[in-house]
Formats: C-alpha cells, structure tokens, sequence
C-alpha cells in the first residue's frame, strides 16, 4: 500500500504561489445564511506576530451540509458556497475571512456537533500543518453539548476554540480568533 | 453517509512524517505547539473537503518558463516534471488542485522578503498551478531550481527544491511538502529534509530522472508521486 507523503515547511516565501486574496472571502459567489466574519492574530511562543503563515478554512454552508458529495446526506448544498478559504496573515500577524454562519453537522455518535470552522495553520517553522477548530461563543447551548468541546476537561485550554464575538463590522457579527502556537494560551491544536 | 465515523484515516506509519518540535531547523523553535495534539474522531468535518472539479481556481499555469506565451524565456536549465497523486490504495485523485512554487535558476524567489543577493530573472516567477487527469496524473514545465543561502546556521544552503500544495480526499488529508532532485549534495545537510525520521520515507520526496520524459534537444525529465493520506469515497462520476 502506498503510504502517505512526507510533509515538508511552507517555508517563508509561498505568498506568490498561493496567496488568492478573494479566497479569504467565502460570501463572494453569494451565499446564502448570515456573513460573519473572523478576525484574529497567529503568535508564537514568545508572543510575537508570525507574518508568514497561510490560513486555510473548510466549513459546513448555513445548513449544515458541505460541499463535497462525500456529504450523501438527502438535499443539496448551497451552490453558491464552496465551504473552502484562503488568507495570509499581514506584517502584524493578522488575519481575516468573511463567512456564512455554519450549521451545525453530525458527530462521530450520529448526534450533532455544534457549529464550528475547520482551521489549517501552514507557516515557516511549521514542519507540518496545524489544526484547530474555530468555534463560536455566542452558541452556548449546542457547545454545551459538542463531542470535541466536551472531551477537553481543561476549561482554559477549551476556551482557546472558541472565538470571541466583539463589535460589529459594516453590520455584521464579528469573532476574534488568535492562534498562539506555543506557550500562554497556546491553541488546542488536533490530530485529524 | 461516512458514519459512524471514528479514526477513518489510517494513522501515518511511524517515522514517516516530521515532527514539530525539531531544533535543527530553528524557524521551529518558537513556533512547535508544547501540549500533545488531541485526536478527534473523523467526522464528516474532516473526511470532505475542498472540490476543484470545475476548475474554479483558473486556468492552468503549466509552463513556467515564460510569462505569457511569446514572451522571453526564464534562464536557466529546463526541465519537464510529471507525476500522479494517488490515495492510499493507490487509486489516482482525479481533478484535484496541485500548486507550485519555487526559486529560479539562482536560488531566488519572486518574494520580496527573499533578500538573498542572487540575480531576479524579470522572465520568471516561479509559480503555477494545475489539474491532475483521470489517471491522477500532473505535469508542467520550469527551470531547474538553484540552491540558496537560508541563515539557519553558519552557511549553511538549502538542497534545491520546489514547494507542492495538495489537496487529498477530505480535510484530513491536505499537504504542502517539497520535491527534490536526485544526486544533490545538500541533500545530505539539509535539516528540514533530515527532520523526517524515516529514510525510505525521506527519499520518497527526491524525484527521479526519467529519460522517457526528457524531450531530445530540449528539456530533462523528471517524474515524482504524491501519495495522500486517506480514501476518496466517491464514486467517480461524482467528480
């Protein structure tokens, strides 16, 4: 059987090769649910802002359903939204991506998992890729009963999924979402 | 539906994937996560993932040794690379994304953090991207990449390389990794290669010549597979 290749760093100079600075807006082929937005900041472990990491989020539309037809649950998801984006954080280590709301979509157990974005993290020093889940704090009762969300005893390492709702921008619901990857708050990093 | 879904991915053979926390490659110092990972179930967040059967990225960008066809060709030395993504059962990915990236004939990259004092070529960027065939299969044209000066420690150099982005059956499967060329010496010192424990593992990432490919008075050949962790589950006229 073949076996899985080797990852390898990013390395500091992919912006040429796969910056796509409209991918960062998963709204633009007019997706139907409500536009949030998700803003935050990549730090390493001394605090500092790492300007060279590459985001990447994957994500259920507003009903729930993906866009993959490996999703073979009846209906159909929204065709105008592909679930995928793209974003670079800036000099400041900042980054941002506008989105539709998910839905919430079934766990491991047959019940549901409370609504959630899928989070890759590529940068240099970064051998291989990190994962993490954004979730949403404003959503207490369906993270009340997350399977994942659940299974972290530490309240303070939970809360380092779960994004921040503050202002509004142009009228829409906005999260704050930092990643640190090493230290004070590290991120809770998963093993897919 | 993929249920119920627990580890649907097999785990990655031991050895065979590098690990964050590795000093010799000090860009990891301060950027490896301390806690353990935590393994979630596969669920159907993790087994789909991103679709690129209608080529919504743009059209391929396949020849890289010129801007635009007409324009002035990039220095250097040219060479065909061609390939396969496959699953883990050896079954081809079919229209799936594959980008690359790259310095030129000098070991510089179109980047303007890349301050290494080797000649720009104004005829080469160094990146593209395509669409693998039914039969997994990718393949584009390039100049051979230089090494380059990279500060990790005193002198030290980069083995020549060029940076793929992969996208496999679902979300848990996605991969960016580096391909590098036969007999190089670097190789041999290169850290962020070494930090993959495994050697066999190690060397699946070193293309070959493949003299097939090379087209006479004109261009070496080299082939080079990817293999993505997972199963793609669907049926192919899906895709």
């Amino acid at each position: 059987m073949p076996i899985p290749t080797s990852s390898q760093t990013i390395g500091p100079f992919f912006r040429e090769g796969l910056n796509r600075p409209t991918w960062a807006d998963l709204t633009r082929e007019g997706a139907r649910g409500e536009p949030i937005r998700i803003v935050g900041s990549v730090l390493d472990g001394e605090g500092l802002a790492v300007p060279d990491a590459l985001l990447e989020v994957w994500q259920a539309d507003a009903q729930g359903r993906f866009a993959d037809p490996q999703d073979t649950r009846s209906g159909v998801p929204d065709p105008h939204f592909r679930g995928f984006g793209r974003g670079c954080t800036d000099p400041e280590g900042a980054f941002a991506f506008r989105t539709v709301r998910p839905g919430p979509v079934p766990g491991a157990d047959g019940g549901l998992q409370a609504p959630h974005i899928n989070l890759t993290v590529f940068a240099r020093g970064l051998l291989k890729r990190l994962v993490t889940r954004i979730y949403f704090n404003d959503l207490d009762e369906a993270n009340a009963i997350d399977p994942l969300l659940r299974s972290i005893a530490d309240a303070g390492v939970r809360a380092t999924l779960i994004a921040q709702r503050g202002a509004d921008v142009d009228g829409e619901a906005t999260y704050r979402f930092n990643v640190v990857l090493q230290g004070e708050g590290e991120t809770a990093f998963l093993a897919v | 539906m993929i249920a119920p879904a627990r580890r649907v991915y097999a785990p990655e053979p031991p050895g065979t994937q590098p690990p964050y926390d590795w000093a010799d490659y000090r860009s990891t110092i301060k950027r490896h996560p301390k806690r353990e990972l935590l393994a979630v179930p596969h669920t159907l967040s993790e087994l789909t993932g991103p679709t690129f059967a209608d080529h919504w990225p743009g059209v391929p960008i396949t020849d890289l040794t010129r801007l635009r066809e007409g324009a002035p060709e990039a220095m250097g030395q040219r060479i065909t690379l061609e390939g396969r993504v496959l699953d883990e059962d050896g079954r081809p990915l079919r229209n799936t994304l594959v980008e690359f990236w790259q310095a030129n004939a000098a070991g510089r990259y179109h980047h303007s953090a890349d301050q290494h004092d080797a000649p720009l070529d104004p005829n080469f960027l160094g990146v593209g991207h395509t669409y693998t065939d039914d039969q997994g299969r990718w393949r584009f044209m390039t100049i051979r990449p230089g090494a380059y000066p990279w500060r990790n420690t005193d002198n030290a150099w980069r083995a020549a390389h060029i940076h793929y982005s992969v996208f496999g059956p679902g979300f848990a499967s996605r991969l960016i990794t580096q391909m590098y060329f036969p007999g190089d010496p670097l190789l041999a010192w290169d850290p962020v290669y070494h930090a993959i424990p495994d050697a066999a593992a190690r060397e699946r990432l070193i293309s070959r010549y493949d003299p097939n490919l090379s087209v006479e008075e004109y261009s070496m050949g080299y082939t080079w597979d990817i293999v993505m962790r997972g199963r793609d589950e669907t049926p192919m006229e899906h895709h």
